[in-house]
């Protein structure tokens, strides 16, 4: 690693690098088949209640029609005071909450101030604009800060929409079914989060790309509660276990050698490179 | 003749259809009266069939008495009404005085042009201004900049050029005009299907910006079949 200069760097920083877009664009044309990047069937929601948001997501990860991960966390943390779901690409989705939590890290150390829900959404628009569709991030951002509760949606190509309850993803319409039936105004908070419990369960019941348990996120003014696995409806219930006894199979034949006597010592100097 | 396919790939996966550019298939419209100028617009946000917003927010403010009705893509939109509300807070900070809705208005083709192959957005830029008073200007699809004497766009539009035609005056007063904005939003909402929701107006005078949404259940009724 003696040699690294700038270029070297930039090739190896890897990241969001769409220079073969165009070329791959063309190559489909000619009947080139892409490869799948693995993609969340989701269904994500939040809602406003009186005192804060509540968040909640399904677990499951699907790649094609094989579920990839049976419990993943699709609630990312943005900021101490602002959480965030994510469908759609999980590469994408993680990589830009992490690259906008980091920079809003950056921001309060400068600052001093708590982060606000708005700034979060509008760095998180900005980069998903500049990149055009191709960063497949759709969002569900909610906090509290020093306006109150704030829940936004921000779709791949960079819109944006600020909403008492939101829902998105494959599931995004079975959970809004349950929404737009229940919802009210300024709900307490066990309202609020049994009506998210359900309008997830909607989505990992009745849609084909969410599936496995319930994950919630509560954001109040002064704290959170990330209540991972809130409910399992999904839990296996009855497993084989495989305790094979000692000589289930049988020995037919049997060689030994002493190992040392095939053993080649090299003398050669080989210790491991240390970096000073 | 093939075979019908047994199932449209959009309705195998709805994830296809939900991660299509949201757009704002859109009735739109701004009208120049005696005392300033009144927007208006539907509330409706699509993602292809899916309604992703029954209540959204097409008047966007771009300064104090300067409003943007946008149709269009919504991202796209979006982020122009974010560029020009900067460079026209800048503006009146360096002038110590209210920008000119034309300035705003030339902001808005700036950049509608200058992007015009990467933008789909057709956008109504009106409000007051101490110099020329309440002003409409019209900034379609190209990029062209356009001064008018009231504004459509969007999708629904065209259902309502006949009406507007017919209906619109020079010098209305607010009521009038307000009744002119409502009955054409709602003739839109009724026979565009990317339009609908509630009609939401801002009435931009010298005094001030006062907005106002009707619910559906107390718009107009017209023939209904």
């Amino acid at each position: 690693m003696s040699n690294l200069n700038e270029e070297n760097y930039e090739e190896e920083r890897g990241g969001f690098v769409f220079d073969n877009v165009t070329r791959n664009m063309f190559m489909e044309t000619k009947g080139y088949q892409a490869p799948i990047a693995m993609k969340t069937g989701t269904t994500i929601a939040g809602v406003i209640f009186k005192g804060g948001v509540v968040l909640g997501a399904d677990t499951r990860a699907t790649n094609g029609p094989i579920v990839a991960d049976k419990n993943c966390s699709k609630i990312h943390f943005i900021a101490p005071n602002v959480y965030c779901c994510g469908a759609g690409t999980a590469a994408d989705t993680e990589n830009s909450t992490a690259l906008i939590s980091s920079k809003l890290a950056l921001h309060r150390y400068s600052t001093g101030r708590q982060t606000r829900v708005v700034t979060a959404m509008t760095l998180l628009k900005r980069m998903l604009f500049k990149y055009q569709g191709h960063v497949s991030a759709a969002l569900v951002l909610g906090g509290v800060d020093l306006d109150g509760s704030h829940l936004y949606t921000i779709y791949p190509h960079g819109s944006t929409d600020k909403l008492p309850f939101v829902t998105m993803g494959s599931g995004s319409l079975a959970a809004m079914a349950i929404f737009e039936e229940r919802f009210k105004d300024d709900m307490s908070e066990e309202e609020a989060k049994s009506l998210v419990h359900a309008g997830i369960s909607a989505g990992i019941f009745n849609d084909l790309g969410s599936g496995s348990n319930v994950d919630l996120c509560v954001i109040r003014k002064d704290s959170v509660e990330y209540l991972r696995g809130y409910d399992q409806p999904n839990e296996r219930n009855y497993r084989t276990s495989y305790v094979i006894p000692r000589g289930t199979t049988a020995t037919l034949s049997s060689t030994e050698e002493v190992l040392s006597k095939q053993l080649i010592i090299n003398e050669l100097d080989d210790r491991m490179e240390v970096a000073p | 003749m093939d075979a019908i396919k047994p199932f449209d790939v959009v309705q195998m996966n709805p994830l296809k259809e939900l991660s299509k550019p949201h757009s704002m298939g859109t009735t739109i419209i701004a009208i120049k009266y005696r005392d300033g100028v009144l927007v208006g617009a539907d509330s409706r946000t699509t993602t292809g069939s899916y309604i992703a917003n029954r209540v959204s927010d097409k008047l966007t403010q771009v300064h104090e008495r300067i409003y943007c009705c946008r149709s269009g893509s919504a991202a796209d939109t979006q982020a122009v009404a974010d560029y020009v509300k900067y460079y026209l807070s800048m503006q009146s900070v360096e002038l110590g005085e209210l920008p000119r809705v034309k300035t705003a208005a030339n902001l808005f083709r700036t950049l509608c042009y200058q992007n015009k192959n990467h933008l789909m957005a057709g956008i109504l830029c009106a409000g007051w201004d101490p110099i020329e008073g309440g002003q409409v200007y019209s900034i379609p699809l190209g990029g062209t900049l356009v001064k008018q004497p009231f504004g459509t766009s969007g999708s629904g539009s065209s259902y309502i050029f006949g009406y507007c035609d017919v209906h619109y005056k020079d010098d209305m007063t607010l009521e009038e005009a307000e009744q002119f904005v409502k009955t054409a939003l709602t003739l839109a909402m009724q026979r565009d299907g990317s339009s609908g929701g509630v009609v939401r107006t801002v009435n931009i005078t010298k005094d001030g910006c006062e907005r106002k949404m009707v619910p559906w259940t107390e718009l107009p009724v017209f023939f209904e079949g």
